[in-house]
């Protein structure tokens, strides 16, 4: 479903800030690859992700989409395989708007915009019912405007609004970072639920380790650009915590070892 | 002074096609469009130009708001494709429409229209006054214009549009080439602005270089008073509210020109204006905590 082939990405070119974010990475997904992935800051998993998602173009290497080589498509051409849920929660969604127009325009990702009404009756129904089984309330509240939700809603929101029309691939990015930890454990629940009723292929950014071990059937450790460890089926369900903070240690180098990973 | 408020009504109404266009790159897109200013003249001097040498006026309105759409590709493109900041871009427009309107008008800093035939004088010819006329014009443009747009920003195009100006991060993962959105946006509201520059020189008889200068600022004032005064409710009522806005900021002036302040400071009042009503939300959440504050000593 995805292949990332000796993907290089180097931000700064030629100056002193210069960084190799990806270094050379390849990746491989299976249709229906749930697939969780951990590492320490600066160890280049917002920029993969970024890079499939087309909002920069990489430096070398090739990206591959269900057999479409979208290498040098434009992000927004790239949109018609792809859901994205990011991590600041006003990010996905149109705050001014209300939650019907962003359900609306997100039905609609990846298909020509036209001059016919922006939204119809039986969509309606639709999202009255898709809204109920999040139960967040917000079924009764479709002319409503985004921007007066709470983070947690918003990101449960942008959620659906990303598998709303099925995505080739979907993309995490640290999306409950920002919520408080009942909120992102609820809205983590909803994303395995939306992934595993859609049969989706997916890859979810966390610095959870529990979150990491608990969710999707693949795992993998990113540091310096590269994958430095993956795991997958029923090694992964055997996996522990503090394997994993042992072999990150090991892999990477004691002095690496960074807070961030270390916490939860 | 019932006379005084009628022109300023009729004034009003010709303007507040403008406001509209203001309305759409500054609200709606969230682009400060300098271009404003050259597109304003630019449609003055097509329609000018062209009743000069004949031409229907309605043609001549028509073609007056075409140029307008051409000036908003230029600083859309300029933005868009060539990565010139907006504000810049929109100035770029500008200068460089000075001297297209300049060639449009022959090489002449104004091109007069007396006594020829305007989109007013079928109106006259039915036995109505000048300003009635303005007036009838001016209400049926802006109603038919709001109208267009009621029905355009609710479309899956239109609100694509109104989406790019609120976060366009999102709708770029939505799959929709934001660039695209951006162009059209300037395209409309530039379109909007020479439509009006058509009528208001149609109205004076005259075209004139300087016309649209300041145009942006009297915008912005018209569109804020009309927001302020009237602006709660749907998105209708908001489009309607603008139009009030720009009668208002005419009735404004034609007072304070009454009151006796010189026609040379009007573009010093003006300013003040925007900067006073642009600081209100600031000044606001200043009472607000200072309420608080207090409220907080207090216990
Ligand atoms: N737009 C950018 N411009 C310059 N440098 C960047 C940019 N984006 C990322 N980088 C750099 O690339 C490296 C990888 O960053 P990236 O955001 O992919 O890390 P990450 O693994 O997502 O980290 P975190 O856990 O902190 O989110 C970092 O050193 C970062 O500073
Ligand atoms: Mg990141």
């Amino acid at each position: 479903m995805l292949k990332v082939e000796q993907v290089v990405k180097v931000f700064g070119h030629g100056t002193i800030n210069e960084k190799v974010a990806l270094n050379g990475l390849n990746l491989s997904l299976e249709k229906g690859d749930f697939v969780t992935v951990i590492g320490g800051n600066g160890a280049g998993k917002s920029t993969m992700l970024n890079s499939v998602a087309g909002v920069y173009a990489v430096d070398d290497g090739k990206i591959v989409i269900d057999g479409v080589d979208v290498t040098h498509l434009s992000e927004h051409k790239r949109a018609a395989y792809l859901g994205r849920v990011f991590q600041d929660p006003m990010m996905g969604t149109a705050a001014d708007m209300t939650i019907e127009e962003n359900l609306a325009m997100a039905a609609r990702r990846g298909k020509k915009r036209t001059l016919r009404w922006y939204i119809t009756n039986k969509e309606r129904k639709e999202y009255t019912e898709l809204l109920s089984q999040l139960e967040l309330g917000l079924e009764s509240r479709l002319t409503h405007k985004v921007g007066l939700l709470s983070g947690g809603q918003r990101q449960a929101l942008t959620l659906l609004m990303a598998t709303l029309q099925k995505p080739k691939i979907l993309l995490l990015d640290e999306h409950t970072a920002a919520l408080d930890p009942k909120t992102a454990a609820k809205v983590l629940e909803l994303s395995a639920k939306l992934i595993r009723e859609n049969n989706l292929t997916a890859m979810m950014v966390t610095h959870n380790m529990n979150d990491a071990i608990k969710y999707g059937n693949r795992l993998i450790m990113m540091n310096e650009g590269q994958i430095l460890y993956e795991v997958g089926g029923e090694a992964k369900q055997l996996l522990q915590k503090e394997d994993l903070i042992a072999l990150f240690a090991k892999k990477a180098g004691d002095g690496l070892v960074s807070d961030r990973v270390l916490l939860s | 002074m019932v006379d005084v408020l009628l022109g300023a009504l009729a004034l009003g109404l010709l303007w507040s096609v403008m406001t509209l266009g203001v309305y759409i790159s500054y609200r709606v897109l969230d682009m400060a469009d300098l271009t404003a200013e050259g597109s304003l003249t630019l449609g003055a001097a097509v329609a000018g130009s062209m009743i000069a040498a004949g031409a229907n006026p309605l043609v001549a309105t028509l073609c007056a708001a075409g140029a307008g759409l051409l000036a908003g590709l230029s600083t859309g493109l300029l933005h868009t494709k060539l990565k010139i900041p907006a504000l810049l871009s929109g100035i770029l427009t500008m200068i460089a429409l000075w001297s297209v309107n300049l060639r449009v008008m022959g090489n002449r800093a104004n091109v007069s229209i007396l006594r020829l035939n305007t989109v007013y004088t079928f109106l006259q010819n039915w036995g109505l006054d000048k300003t009635t006329s303005m007036i009838v014009v001016g209400a049926v443009c802006a109603l038919a214009v709001i109208s267009v747009l009621y029905w355009f920003f609710g479309t899956e195009l239109g609100s694509a549009i109104r989406a790019t100006g609120n976060n366009e991060h999102m709708v770029r993962a939505q799959g929709i080439n934001t660039d695209n959105m951006k162009i059209l946006g300037l395209v409309i509201s530039n379109g909007l602005i020479a439509l009006s520059g058509a009528l208001i020189a149609q109205s004076q008889s005259f075209a004139d270089i300087q016309m649209g200068t300041g145009a942006i600022v009297i915008g912005l004032a018209s569109l804020i008073i009309g927001e302020v005064l009237f602006g709660k409710g749907g998105f209708y009522k908001r489009l309607v509210a603008i139009i009030l806005g720009a009668v208002v900021y005419r009735v404004i002036i034609a007072l304070v020109l009454k009151m006796g302040m010189p026609s040379n400071d009007l573009k010093l009042f003006t300013a003040i204006t925007v900067a006073v009503a642009l600081s209100l939300p600031r000044f606001k959440g200043y009472l607000a905590t200072l309420k608080r504050s207090a409220k907080g000593e207090a216990k």
